[in-house]
């Protein structure tokens, strides 16, 4: 071996010793107690939840709390029914579905499917804008603006209804649909279109019959987390939606969801300790468990159909 | 524009299919194919060979033009096709590509049943009947040589299949829609040794009824089962003969440097 050879032998060895030392062994230690952080404050919320969640339940009858009577802050005899919440929740997402779905589907297929790369690179951004915009600002949008253009419409509709935060926030969602299917269906292979195009298929056909197929279980992911986000959303339907307890399937009429439930009790109404406060908590359980489920149904249908080409 | 219907233009007695005249191609600047004339012969499996970059594959995928979904290609000359210029503007190109059928490099079966692939042209250009359609299925399978393999299993995802089934299976899906040309890019480059063979064989068969275009990679493969070879060399034309001369007794240097695998 030449001088040179033995140097630079020598010099890899020695920096080779040097990396077993301490930090090597450290790091790994570190950065194991950095991912704990997020995994410990789920556990906290969750165990938080739960204990002052089981307070309220074991105060309030269960036939009680399943029943359409909401009066918490009745002097006598409050009532703490959950379903005018769910209700609202319900109704309220399903209107926000019925707006982003459609709408985030197609301008998902145009994007990907039709749009050229010139289109695509000037409207993505734009339709990114939409998800950047406050969820507060969305909610001031539906008040002041929607809510009277749909009055004009609808004359008999409240000025604190559901339709309207309904739809707003099926625009607000229309980012996330529209993006994540976007990159279900730019994921489908390129060999496949060719193969239906060769087969004389037109474009509409191809993205009909296979890219759509083919692209089912991310667009569908995409489709709960749009529900979860939906269901989660609290500054539109606070303001725009009102507070009413009534158990209504009337969208022109105000309801209340979970989320603005737990808004109007924790901007001080709730004394602690009281059975309303620990109401707080049995909602925000509930409300962890529906958007929880979700997420859990996304994972397993994007895991399902994981391998289908 | 009414849109002339390639059916009614078809000449049987025809002996070339296909007559490419004085043929350029560009992706952007680059100019890929160079001034290609060309005629393929009716029943005949003509192998086109040549190094990578030479433009082998980008002339296969004209013939359908199927090149014209890159952005920025440009096209100048005729490809005659039973004496009708695919490329004129009352030609649709939906009906030239149910003429002249494609199978790739890679097998590309959709992530459906074995026979919702081979239907899935019929489907597509408005046959519903569904005994028909099984027909059609049968027909097209059994042409693959694949009906035997996959009959009991026609409603299973096509993704189960091997490598070699998943080709011919798209070989069957291609001859659905009744073409008279096949245009196979690299049809076995994907394949083992086995399933080589079979494709190989199936060629030789298809030839009866179809007029073959293959694109390849290996020059025994094109000695085994081509008529006429053509020998592309950097976008252009060098040689076409029959195979038995390209072989045996080329007119170019460069021709039989290639077939001996001097180079490329």
């Amino acid at each position: 071996m030449s001088d040179r050879e033995t140097d630079v032998r020598e010099i890899i060895q020695n920096n080779i010793r040097n990396k077993k030392g301490i930090v090597n062994k450290i790091m790994p230690v570190f950065f194991f107690i950095m991912a704990s952080v997020s995994v410990l404050t789920t556990i906290g919320i969750i165990v938080t939840l739960v204990t002052d969640a089981y307070k309220f339940f074991s105060a309030v009858g269960l036939s009680e709390i399943f029943s359409t009577r909401l009066a918490p802050l009745r002097a006598e005899d409050p009532t703490f029914g959950i379903l005018p919440l769910i209700n609202g929740t319900i109704i309220i997402t399903a209107i926000a579905m019925l707006v982003a779905i459609p709408l985030g589907l197609t301008a998902a297929l145009y994007l990907s499917q039709f749009a050229s790369p010139r289109v695509r690179k000037t409207v993505k951004p734009i339709l990114e804008v939409l998800a950047g915009i406050p969820t507060i600002v969305y909610g001031f949008f539906a008040y002041t603006f929607v809510t009277p253009m749909l009055m004009s419409l609808i004359p008999t509709l409240e000025s604190k209804n559901a339709l309207s935060p309904g739809i707003v926030m099926g625009i607000m969602i229309i980012p996330l649909v529209a993006s994540l299917s976007e990159d279900a269906m730019n994921a489908v292979p390129e060999i496949l279109k060719e193969g239906s195009l060769a087969l004389g298929s037109t474009k509409l056909e191809v993205a009909i019959k296979v890219v759509i197929p083919s692209a089912i279980s991310g667009i569908i992911a995409s489709f709960v987390l749009a529900i979860s986000r939906a269901i989660g959303e609290t500054m539109i339907v606070t303001i725009a939606s009102g507070s009413s307890k009534a158990f209504t399937f009337d969208i022109t009429r105000s309801m209340q969801t979970m989320t603005s439930y737990i808004v109007e009790f924790t901007s001080g109404d709730a004394g602690s300790g009281t059975t309303g406060y620990y109401s707080l908590y049995a909602v925000g359980l509930i409300l962890l468990s529906f958007t929880l489920v979700m997420n859990l149904i996304a994972q397993y249908i994007s895991r399902k159909y994981r391998e289908e080409y | 524009m009414k849109e002339i219907e390639l059916t009614n233009r078809i000449n049987t007695t025809d002996k070339m299919v296909f007559d490419v005249k004085g043929l350029n191609l560009w992706y952007d600047q680059e100019q890929a194919l160079r001034d290609i004339n060309i005629g393929i012969e009716k029943n005949r499996v003509t192998a086109i060979i040549g190094p990578s970059g030479c433009g082998k594959s980008t002339f296969i995928k004209t013939l359908n033009r199927m090149v014209e979904n890159i952005p920025s290609v440009r096209i100048t000359g005729e490809i005659l096709y039973h004496q009708q210029n695919i490329f004129d503007k009352a030609i649709s190109v939906e009906e030239l590509r149910t003429r002249v059928g494609m199978v790739f490099q890679k097998p590309n079966p959709f992530p459906k049943s074995i026979y919702e692939n081979v239907v899935f042209g019929p489907k597509i250009h408005g046959i519903k009947d569904k005994n028909l359609l099984m027909e059609i299925a049968e027909i097209s399978l059994k042409r693959a040589a694949l009906w035997d393999e996959v009959k009991d299993r026609l409603k299973k995802n096509a993704i189960g299949l091997s490598g070699g089934q998943q080709q011919r299976l798209c070989i069957a899906r291609a001859l659905a829609v009744n073409p008279d040309i096949l245009l196979m890019d690299e049809p076995t480059s994907a394949l083992d040794p086995i399933a080589t063979g079979k494709i190989e064989d199936l060629v030789l068969e298809l030839k009866k009824d179809y007029t073959i275009v293959i694109v390849t990679h290996s020059m025994q493969q094109a000695a085994r089962i081509s008529d006429k070879t053509a020998f592309f060399l950097t976008g252009e034309l060098l040689e076409y003969d029959e195979t038995k001369k390209i072989f045996s007794n080329p007119q170019h240097k460069k021709t039989e440097d290639y077939v001996t695998g001097r180079f490329g």
